[in-house]
């Protein structure tokens, strides 16, 4: 686990701990001062500046994002107040703090010293563009014409190329990331879709996540009915068992619980049947609808996608239906490992916020719940296995499959043949660009945003 | 045969949180001349989180008495090598 990850799951402990003690609104300014003290050794340049990230996590923490703030001396304990009260924001879901931001240089292939300048001189040829040639014995790169191919790197013997990466703008498959006149980073929410790749990858962890705990966490306060929906691809993520687990969501100050694995099972059934419509009208194909950045991806990037890409709604949405119908006063949270299902969310009247895994074991800490321990009765009514397995990559396949059943020899169903996009990057953008124009073979394509489906998801607590 | 070390990992919420759900791969990992000594098991809060201490998180107790904070592989295979495989502390 780095830094990053610890310093993020120790101030949201101490965020939620003194939350409930009510003492939060006194010391949250002081949060910052007392897990950076001037006699430890700083992360940063100076703990003057570790304390000034802090202070900009917390304000992610309650829902605000550096670029909102207009008065620099304003204290935590004022955007407290506005967060209990409502009164923030949290959207867009990605928040960049640039003053954390690096400024890291763009991403480029460079010749380091291990060059020897050899004989063969295999980078020379390997260039596509002639950018390449030795100078003073080392070989020296012409940036006007690199195109950053890589392919010297991949002929080198010595290892002597590199890339100099841009973590970020890297990770994002869709080309979101700009900077700005400062050199700093920028994301153009015109074409995010809230992936969350570049927050996990920044080292300097300059991008934020603007949370919705606050909201959460008041409710609890107030004594009002707080439901959990839980996301199937919870297992795995903590220790002992599923009915411990949701037990110690009920200690924690939920009401009631839902599996989401429970709309997963009537995605799964409408999603079979609209396969089927879809096949007899003509179609060439059809796209798993459930991993909501993939939904954001085909809109903003893939035009010519969107009319094959399932109009059933996702195991959140009828978790949301299910819950709001038995429970139509209650204050209605999804938990899930993943950044945007906040965005899908505030699109559904159903959802009220999102929680991330994340959160919740922070939640599970701050109450000192050791989950592990509790005693907890059998589930009422458990989901079906295929419908907890949704959350994996070629897992809606899978259901899917199963829902239709074994296919008998007279069935005169078309049959389903299906293809998977685990994990969305520039080149699986490229190729979903070609199923839509029904150049690659397939029927019916599974797309997760995150490798290895949900359980590989930004937020989630166990990777 | 000397009894063996017994290594046991926290799995209490607040250890798993801050990183012990990495060290379940300490028993893979252990060096052969610790192999056939240590045995890693999981177990329920170990207690020492409380007192706010639990910046300190994720724990590993060896042997019922000695606490590692702070855990990581690396860290509990040296103090193994160091402290329980010369024979001075078993």
């Amino acid at each position: 686990m780095n830094n990053a990850e610890r310093t993020r799951r120790q101030l949201m402990i101490r965020f939620i701990q003194e939350f409930f003690s009510g003492d939060l609104g006194e010391n949250i300014d002081r949060i910052p001062v007392e897990m950076r003290p001037r006699t430890e050794e700083p992360v940063r340049c100076c703990v003057y500046k570790d304390r000034a990230m802090l202070k900009y996590r917390l304000m992610a923490l309650m829902g605000f994002g550096m670029e909102e703030e207009t008065d620099e001396s304003r204290r935590l304990s004022d955007y407290l107040a506005d967060a209990k009260a409502g009164n923030n924001h949290t959207e867009p879901v990605l928040s960049v703090c640039s003053v954390g931001c690096h400024g890291c240089v763009d991403s480029h292939v460079q010749v380091s010293n291990s060059c020897v300048g050899c004989f063969a001189r295999p980078c020379v040829g390997a260039c596509p563009k002639q950018a390449i040639s030795v100078v003073n014995q080392r070989s020296t790169i012409d940036r006007t014409k690199c195109i950053n191919c890589g392919k010297c790197m991949a002929v080198c013997p010595y290892h002597a190329i590199i890339r100099n990466p841009l973590p970020c703008e890297d990770a994002c498959p869709v080309g979101a990331i700009g900077k700005g006149e400062d050199g700093r980073v920028r994301i153009d929410f015109d074409r995010c879709i809230y992936c969350g790749k570049c927050f996990r990858s920044c080292p300097f962890s300059a991008i934020m996540e603007r949370s919705q705990l606050a909201g959460i966490l008041q409710a609890m306060v107030d004594g009002k009915e707080v439901i959990a929906m839980v996301a199937p691809s919870i297992t795995d993520q903590f220790p002992g068992t599923i009915e411990q687990l949701f037990a110690a969501l009920k200690l924690a100050g939920f009401s009631d619980i839902m599996e989401v694995a429970l709309g997963a099972e009537m995605t799964t059934a409408h999603e079979a049947e609209e396969f089927f419509e879809r096949m007899e009208r003509g179609d060439i194909l059809m796209t798993s609808s459930c991993c909501p950045a993939w939904v954001e991806a085909a809109k903003r990037h893939i035009p010519d996608i969107v009319r094959f890409v399932s109009s059933t709604p996702s195991p959140m949405a009828y978790a949301g239906q299910i819950t709001a119908k038995a429970h139509p006063n209650a204050v209605k949270v999804f938990i899930g490992p993943c950044i945007a299902k906040r965005r899908e969310a505030q699109a559904d009247p159903n959802v009220d916020f999102v929680m991330t895994f994340e959160e919740l074991g922070a939640l599970l800490a701050a109450k000192e719940i050791d989950v592990i321990s509790l005693e907890a009765p059998p589930l009422e009514h458990p989901a079906a296995s295929y419908a907890r397995n949704f959350a994996k990559s070629c897992g809606v396949s899978q259901a899917i499959l199963q829902e239709i059943g074994e296919e008998k020899p007279d069935d005169t169903r078309p049959k389903i043949d299906e293809k998977f996009i685990n994990g969305l990057d520039r080149k699986s953008v490229n190729l979903l660009k070609l199923y839509a124009k029904g150049k690659l073979p397939g029927n019916f394509v599974e797309v997760m945003a995150c490798t290895g489906g949900c359980v590989g998801g930004p937020c989630s607590l166990a990777r | 045969m000397a009894n063996k070390i017994k290594v046991e990992i926290c799995l209490g919420t607040t250890c798993y949180v801050l990183g012990s759900f990495r060290l379940s791969a300490l028993e893979e990992q252990l060096p052969p001349e610790l192999k056939e000594r240590v045995e890693v098991v999981g177990c329920a809060c170990l207690d020492v989180c409380h007192d706010r201490n639990y910046g300190n998180a994720p724990f590993v107790r060896i042997n019922e008495d000695r606490i590692v904070d702070n855990a990581t592989i690396e860290k509990v295979i040296d103090i193994l090598r160091d402290e329980y495989l010369s024979g001075g502390n078993e």
